[in-house]
């Protein structure tokens, strides 16, 4: 479906490469208008955007916008994009944050400008190819090219000291994990194949599978193995805090806000839909590493002297949450995680954004080297202040109405859960609040903290859109649940259905091939 | 006897290749001037085109000529095809290499064009005599171009080497046509599995012998392990244009031979060859990556990556279903174009006198001459499989063919490696892109015949990992009357 004749998702996926290319042709030394340039396309294609939201039909589970064209037709892979009411809100998310990325990197990026802001447009094109691919190849492919505009964002504008350590571990771990999802993919396929004699790599085909219970584990521990290290899920997250700290603030907030996510999106897109019964099996694993995440990743961040670090790790433990609610397995659990994915993006990205604005002015991130700036920065204060709260979940933030859903997703399927999983919440309002105080109250203990300057024009204009989304998902989150109410009953009752089906019954025919294969 | 019918249309881009050659070797003689040779190099791109543009007419029809010797399949049209896509842009990467190297000679291009005979007589041949033929054509001329730079000595020890095991593996390897005959009666491919077959000879340890002494034979000229010893010495020390067509031509060359006498007169062996296929493939693709990790000169880096490929290629020789034989051709079409592309690179990084080969001297390259850094990058992220590059496309043929035939560990050990060689292919776009240049590698020259070649070479790759469709179809099609 198109709006107004025009093949939305394509014009979404390919526009930002447009503004690279003209980029190409802009002097390298002319800065400004490289980034004049990049924020018009960036701004355009957040305003092309904004018609998914309205033109949505959220009473329908179905695809919308698909567009389905054959890419290799001998193997039956196409081009075919969609997106249902899971993937519009990060797709928007995606467009919405790179805006304030090109923006927040104004000032912070000096050097290299232009290829800076040519690796971030092809980044926007690989976030959105991924999130709106419905075939596993192009899928795969979009995935793939995400990796590099970001290994280059860490390497090249990284900090100094640890960039290039950082860059290659980013890139090796989500390489290593990938490949065996090909493989998995792969797979798949040629069951596909036996099963209906139709080459196909469509998702939605390969939903109608019934794929044997034994294979099923092999397939869904790739697929998981793949997003797990994106989400990425303890003890998957060792490449996150120092991608986080070693990138430059935009790299942060668009890896935090987005990246992770498509290990989320992953589970509940791929992993759990093809295989049901595998990801029904695996729920004790897949939720007790969740829990460890949520714990020892607020126990890390409390002991961080680094403010970046310590954000970082307070992302493993709120990527804990968005799994655990995933796996809840019923309306507000996985609704509460998809909203939470939303709300890590913007609280997450806003406190990168937030120590981006203050490393600009002391070139430390050490908590240690702050102290009072509430006095001398008090725009900056109030800012900080409502971003920290809804990280912690106040109520009349976005982050409450997550977490909320979340607990009470969980409490209903397993109390235990429930239990540990309130204590993170806890535990989340002892760092963040500790971290706060420290930085932000008592004296100023440094001289160079006196004469701080307040936010200027540029920062308040990036910080008010997320400040007023914090509110308004926090107050009216109906807005938004509406688009996503039937796709999720529909991803629960198929993944119900398919579990009921006895699937189990043949035996695991793959499991005795693969044994086959390595005899040979 | 019958004087076997002259199919002379069959074999016209080989006439027109050798015509050529001759004729670049005349003009040589003739010629009075010492230097500036170039013209030759143009002479042979035309030749390398009318070549071409005789091959087309020939698709479509399967025909064979010369009592069955020599066949015009579309197995043999795909390869003669890479081969002049090989050819032409090792040529246009030769003409400003051998006038800064001072190498310009005419027996240079000359040589080239015998060697690509040669390689389209292997792709061609269904007798083993023409195979043999064809891979000693190709070998001799390239133990020469491997010691054109006579006053280098790592240029001739690497001729030298490449010489002195060359000739002893083809000695395996004409022992074992020798044993095949022995123990069948026969040379043509066809016949010999047909013999195999009636008598059933599966037992016969003459014919396994010869498995095993073929296995040796083209195991070397496609540089598997453990017969790739000679492969990083002789790659390094050999001019780099050379060392782009020996890396890519001879290896495509010693697959279309090894594919097709396997397939076609010994498919009965298939259980023997599959399981030492196996370890080969999975020992070249590990030993080839792993030591690519430890490298410091470009050269050697790209010969142990090139060892790597190998293995996977013979991921898909071990698949051997279809869609493997397929991937072979694609793979190997896609790799000419990345690895030609890659060693361009190389050349245009070093002038006279400084070749700038270590990976250290890439240092800062990125941002001071960044279309080069860019396209060198395209081409090692296509030899590391990222999409949407030539290189991934291949690899996903050769691992889905693995699938296919049921080889999980084979395909789950091809793409862990895939991921190991992601490292060292990065290291070399670490150094480009995220160090300073410790020193300034200034006055570099960009002829501009390199320049299109590096050009083609960059579409090429992408249009193979964009569009594979048309020549994956082409590649299916071509596969037909093999098996």
């Amino acid at each position: 479906m198109d709006i107004l004749g025009i093949p939305i998702l394509t014009l979404l996926i390919f526009f930002p490469i447009v503004g690279a290319v003209v980029l190409l042709f802009i002097n390298k030394e002319k800065a400004g208008a490289l980034r004049v340039v990049t924020l018009i396309f960036a701004i355009a294609e957040f305003i092309f955007s904004l018609p998914l939201f309205f033109a949505f039909d959220s009473k329908t589970a179905a695809m919308q916008f698909v567009e389905d064209w054959w890419w290799i037709q001998a193997y039956g892979i196409s081009y075919k994009v969609g997106i249902d009411g899971i993937s519009l809100l990060l797709v928007l998310l995606t467009t919405f944050l790179t805006v304030l990325c090109i923006l927040c990197s104004w000032t912070a990026i000096t050097f290299r400008v232009k290829e800076y802001m040519i690796s971030f447009l092809f980044l926007e094109t690989g976030m959105i190819g991924a999130l709106v691919a419905l075939d596993l190849i192009l899928f795969y492919v979009f995935w793939e090219v995400m990796l590099i505009p970001m290994y280059l964002l860490i390497g090249v504008w990284g900090d100094p000291k640890r960039r290039i350590y950082a860059a290659i571990k980013f890139f090796l771990f989500t390489m290593a994990g990938s490949v065996l999802m090909l493989v998995a993919i792969l797979i798949l396929y040629f069951i596909n194949l036996k099963a209906t004699g139709k080459p196909t790599f469509d998702v939605l085909e390969l939903y109608k599978l019934g794929i044997p219970a034994g294979t099923q584990y092999w397939l869904f521990a790739a697929f998981a193995l793949a997003f797990a290290i994106k989400v990425p899920m303890f003890p998957f997250h060792t490449w996150l805090p120092d991608a986080h700290t070693e990138a430059p603030t935009a790299g942060s907030v668009i890896l935090a806000g987005v990246l992770l996510k498509m290990g989320t999106y992953g589970f509940i897109r791929f992993a759990m839909p093809l295989f049901p019964r595998a990801a029904f099996d695996l729920l004790p694993v897949v939720s007790v590493l969740a829990l460890i995440g949520i714990i020892y990743g607020a126990l890390v961040s409390m002991m961080q002297p680094d403010l970046k670090r310590l954000v970082a790790f307070s992302s493993v433990s709120h990527l804990g949450y968005v799994m655990l609610g995933m796996f809840a397995l019923n309306m507000q659990g996985v609704q509460g995680s998809i909203y939470q994915m939303l709300n890590h993006g913007i609280s997450t990205g806003s406190l990168f954004l937030i120590v981006g604005m203050i490393y600009e002015r002391r070139h430390t991130r050490m908590i240690a080297d702050f102290g009072g700036l509430s006095k001398v920065m008090p725009i900056f204060a109030a800012f900080f202040m409502i971003v920290s709260l809804s990280s912690i979940g106040l109520p009349g933030t976005n982050g409450f109405v997550g977490e909320f859903l979340i607990l009470l997703g969980v409490f209903q399927s397993n109390v235990v859960y429930g239990v540990l999983a309130a204590t993170g919440v806890i535990l989340g309002a002892a760092y963040m609040l500790w971290m706060f105080q420290r930085v932000m109250f008592g004296k100023i203990t440094r001289p160079e903290n006196e004469k701080l300057k307040d936010l200027n024009a540029r920062e308040i204009t990036i910080m008010v859109p997320m400040v007023i989304l914090i509110f308004l998902m926090g107050i009216y989150p109906k807005l938004f649940f509406n688009k996503m109410d039937v796709s999720v009953e529909r991803f629960l009752k198929d993944f119900k259905g398919k579990i009921e089906m006895k699937t189990d019954v043949p035996a695991p025919i793959l499991k005795a091939e693969i044994v086959k294969g390595e005899n040979r | 006897m019958k004087i076997p019918e002259i199919d002379l249309y069959l074999i016209a881009p080989e006439i027109v290749i050798t015509a050529f050659a001759f004729l670049v070797l005349l003009i040589d003689v003739f010629s009075p001037k010492k230097e500036k040779k170039g013209y030759l190099g143009i002479i042979s791109l035309i030749g390398i085109i009318i070549s071409f543009l005789y091959t087309l007419p020939l698709m479509g029809s399967p025909q064979s000529g010369f009592a069955g010797m020599f066949t015009s399949d579309g197995y043999a049209l795909f390869f003669k095809i890479t081969f002049l896509i090989i050819a032409f842009l090792t040529i246009l990467i030769s003409i400003g290499y051998t006038r800064r190297e001072g190498i310009e000679f005419g027996e240079y291009y000359a040589l080239l064009l015998f060697a690509t005979l040669g390689m389209m007589l292997m792709a061609a041949g269904t007798h083993l005599i023409i195979i043999f033929l064809g891979l000693e054509t190709m070998s001799i001329s390239i133990y020469v171009l491997a010691g054109m730079m006579r006053e280098d000595r790592r240029s001739v020890e690497s001729a030298l080497k490449y010489f002195l095991l060359g000739a002893f593996a083809t000695g395996f390897l004409l022992y074992g046509m020798a044993l095949i005959y022995g123990a069948t009666g026969s040379l043509y491919l066809k016949d010999i599995a047909s013999y195999i077959s009636a008598k059933n000879l599966l037992r016969s340890p003459m014919l396994l012998m010869s498995l095993v002494f073929l296995t040796i034979g083209f195991g070397f000229k496609v540089a598997s392990v453990p017969f790739h010893m000679w492969t990083p010495d002789v790659y390094e020390g050999a001019p780099t244009s050379i060392t782009a067509f020996m890396a890519t031509g001879v290896k495509a060359a010693a697959f279309s031979a090894l594919v097709r006498v396997f397939f076609s007169a010994l498919p009965a062996f298939r259980p023997d060859w599959t399981s030492i296929m196996w370890v080969i493939a999975v020992a070249t693709m590990t030993l080839g990556n792993i030591v690519a990790i430890s490298q410091t000169n470009i050269k050697r880096l790209l010969a142990y990556s090139s060892i790597a490929h190998a293995g996977y290629i013979l991921v898909a020789f071990v698949a051997g279903n279809d869609l493997g034989t397929s991937g072979i051709l694609f793979y190997l079409m896609a790799y000419a174009f990345m690895n030609i592309g890659a060693f361009t690179v190389v050349i245009l990084l070093g002038k006279k006198g400084e070749e700038n080969t270590l990976i250290n001297d890439y240092a800062g390259i990125g941002f001071k001459y960044p279309l080069l850094a860019a396209a060198m990058t395209i081409f090692l992220l296509s030899m590391a499989g990222i999409p949407p590059l030539g290189g991934f496309m291949a690899k996903f043929y050769v691992f889905s063919a693995a699938v296919k035939g049921k080889f999980y560990w084979l395909a789950i050990l091809g793409v862990l490696n895939s991921a190991v060689s992601v490292y060292y292919y990065l290291r070399v776009t670490v150094l480009m892109y995220f160090r300073e240049s410790e020193r300034e590698i200034t006055g570099l020259q960009f002829p501009p015949a390199s320049v299109f070649a590096l050009i083609v070479a960059v579409v090429g790759t992408l249009y193979l990992g964009i569009f594979p469709s048309d020549v994956l179809s082409f590649a299916q099609r071509s596969i037909a009357g093999l098996m």
